[in-house]
């Protein structure tokens, strides 16, 4: 099992994705954005960090770097395409997920340890919880804030595609508290928070077990790899 | 060279955080007459050679596709130069 994770110029996860792909049990593959090959991976990841220096839009130049035409391409055929942070931001840029990021309400850049509740467990991301769990993994953005018209959040509501929603805390002003969603066929899913950086004892948020011990973004990569291994 | 100028502004009905700020920063320099503050943005396109009707069709869709995001932001405006 071999999943991608493109590097993009500004990205900053990609070495902890990877290695959370790793841990997760699937050989992680780098990929450049500017090459027109997956290199035959069987999933992808877009990481996180400020590709382009969030010049124009976050995610807005990466959205049409020269790898996204194959990612597309990808997506639309079935591949489990998971954006993380800036990658959610691309991939909504790249119309693959409806909506869009905008700054956060408060004006301010935020880091914290998010709780969030599990609401779809049918994606290719997301199979390995039981429906409404609660998980908690680090936040870190500047303009996270999901935005869609009321018809689209309806919409997203009804056909139950958001997967991941805000607990306790709002964190960024998104609408319906909305942390996470996917696409109709759910392939493709996006989230502001890190699952990557909660894949391992010692360095996860905190848990009431003991300090960063937290590991529920883990669940993300092994769902994946047991979703290819189910096709 | 014939410059075409973009303006594209966040959605009337989004909050902008940046407006917000400055709207902020202006009420604490005494600037009360000043109610809201938005901030957009101005894309200037210089083009080598003349504006063709193509040109004014790439524009447009490069405006739409590109420079804004229809789902948190308007193109507001689109300005060709004076024909010569």
């Amino acid at each position: 099992m071999r999943i991608g994770v493109i590097t993009f110029p500004g990205s900053l996860d990609e070495r902890d994705a990877q290695r959370a792909i790793r841990i997760a049990g699937a050989e992680p593959v780098a990929l450049w954005h500017g090459e027109h090959d997956l290199h035959g991976v069987d999933a992808l990841v877009l990481p996180g960090g400020f590709s382009y220096g969030d010049y124009l839009r976050a995610g807005a130049i990466a959205s049409v770097s020269p790898i996204m035409a194959e990612v597309i391409s990808a997506a639309n055929s079935g591949m489990p395409v998971l954006g993380i942070c800036n990658g959610f931001q691309m991939l909504t840029e790249a119309h693959l997920l409806p909506g869009g990021l905008i700054r956060n309400d408060h004006g301010h850049f935020i880091r914290r340890d998010q709780a969030l509740r599990v609401e779809n467990t049918d994606t290719a991301w997301s199979t390995g919880f039981e429906l409404n769990d609660e998980i908690v993994i680090p936040l870190k953005n500047g303009e996270g804030g999901f935005i869609a018209s009321e018809d689209e959040l309806d919409r997203l509501e009804g056909e139950g595609r958001v997967v991941f929603r805000y607990l306790g805390v709002n964190p960024n002003g998104s609408l319906r508290d909305i942390a996470g969603i996917t696409n109709e066929r759910g392939n493709v899913v996006g989230l502001m928070p890190h699952p990557e950086h909660a894949v391992e004892p010692g360095f996860g948020p905190d848990t009431s077990a003991a300090m960063r011990s937290g590991t529920d973004g883990l669940t993300l990569f092994t769902s994946a790899i047991q979703a290819l291994q189910a096709v | 060279m014939p410059t075409i100028v973009v303006e594209v502004m966040p959605k009337a009905e989004l909050l902008d955080p940046q407006g917000k700020a400055v709207a902020g920063a202006l009420a604490r320099l005494g600037k009360t007459e000043f109610s809201n503050v938005r901030i957009g943005k101005r894309f200037e396109l210089t083009v080598d050679g003349p504006i063709t009707d193509i040109v004014r069709a790439d524009v447009e869709k490069i405006a739409d596709e590109i420079l804004s995001n229809s789902v948190i932001e308007d193109v507001v405006a689109i300005t060709y130069p004076e024909a010569e």
